[in-house]
């Protein structure tokens, strides 16, 4: 399936992009998607274990992602 | 009960008067603001960023558990996005409630769990030209001159 994932703040300078296209098997999750992500240019700086948000709720690692879902890379949060 | 991401300047007293009611004898008001100095480094402004969609809900979701959780519904929370320069104010929180200990917690919990929870980001601009995202975690992410 080909899932849009979300960056934004430090992560979308690292990729320089703030979406990127990810193509991953059916029931891949959101530890599968980070590795995939990984291996695209400029991801190495990415933390080993960046929080990600599905459908804007924040996702564990093992949340099983489905076509169509929202997903984003969360950089530590600094608001306030 | 109220929560809003916002490009406008925000407006503290506008929102005192938002939670002000007959009912209440105590109203707090937070203002958090740009700061001239961050970590040794004169800070002239600061880009703030957000996941909208999300950070408004992550906001209401927090506001709401504020009025559970102290027992008034007198709770408006606004931050505000855009480049701020120094002074300027980045979040405000009104907390009315018929007592005072209620409100100085609810205003307490709503910006502790904003900073945890909620999808902003600040690029701090400094004095001598270089940018860079802040992480509260850490040292700064990236250099952007």
């Amino acid at each position: 399936m080909n899932l849009k994932v979300l960056l934004f703040a430090s992560y979308a300078d690292a990729l320089g992009s703030d979406a990127v296209a990810l193509n991953l098997g059916e029931g891949a999750t959101v530890r599968d998607m980070l590795g995939t992500l990984r291996s695209l240019p400029g991801a190495a700086s990415l933390p080993p274990s960046p929080l990600v948000a599905v459908n804007e709720h924040y996702a564990g690692a093992d949340q099983v992602l489905r076509a169509g879902d929202e997903v984003a890379v969360i950089p530590p949060v600094a608001g306030g | 009960m109220r929560s809003a991401l916002t490009d406008r300047v925000l407006d503290p007293a506008a929102l005192l008067a938002e939670v002000s009611a007959s009912r209440n004898g105590a109203a707090i008001v937070f203002v958090g603001a740009v700061r001239e100095v961050n970590d040794g480094r004169d800070v002239t402004g600061i880009d703030y960023k957000a996941y909208s969609a999300m950070a408004e809900r992550e906001l209401a979701a927090i506001t709401a558990e504020a009025v559970e959780r102290f027992g008034t519904s007198d709770i408006v929370v606004e931050h505000r996005l855009g480049t701020l320069a120094v002074g300027e104010a980045s979040v405000v929180i009104a907390v009315a409630h018929p007592h005072r200990a209620q409100a100085f917690d609810a205003a307490r919990y709503v910006i502790e769990e904003l900073k945890r929870r909620v999808p902003v980001w600040k690029r701090e601009h400094y004095a001598d030209g270089t940018r860079e995202w802040v992480d509260p975690t850490g040292r700064p992410q990236q250099v952007v001159s």
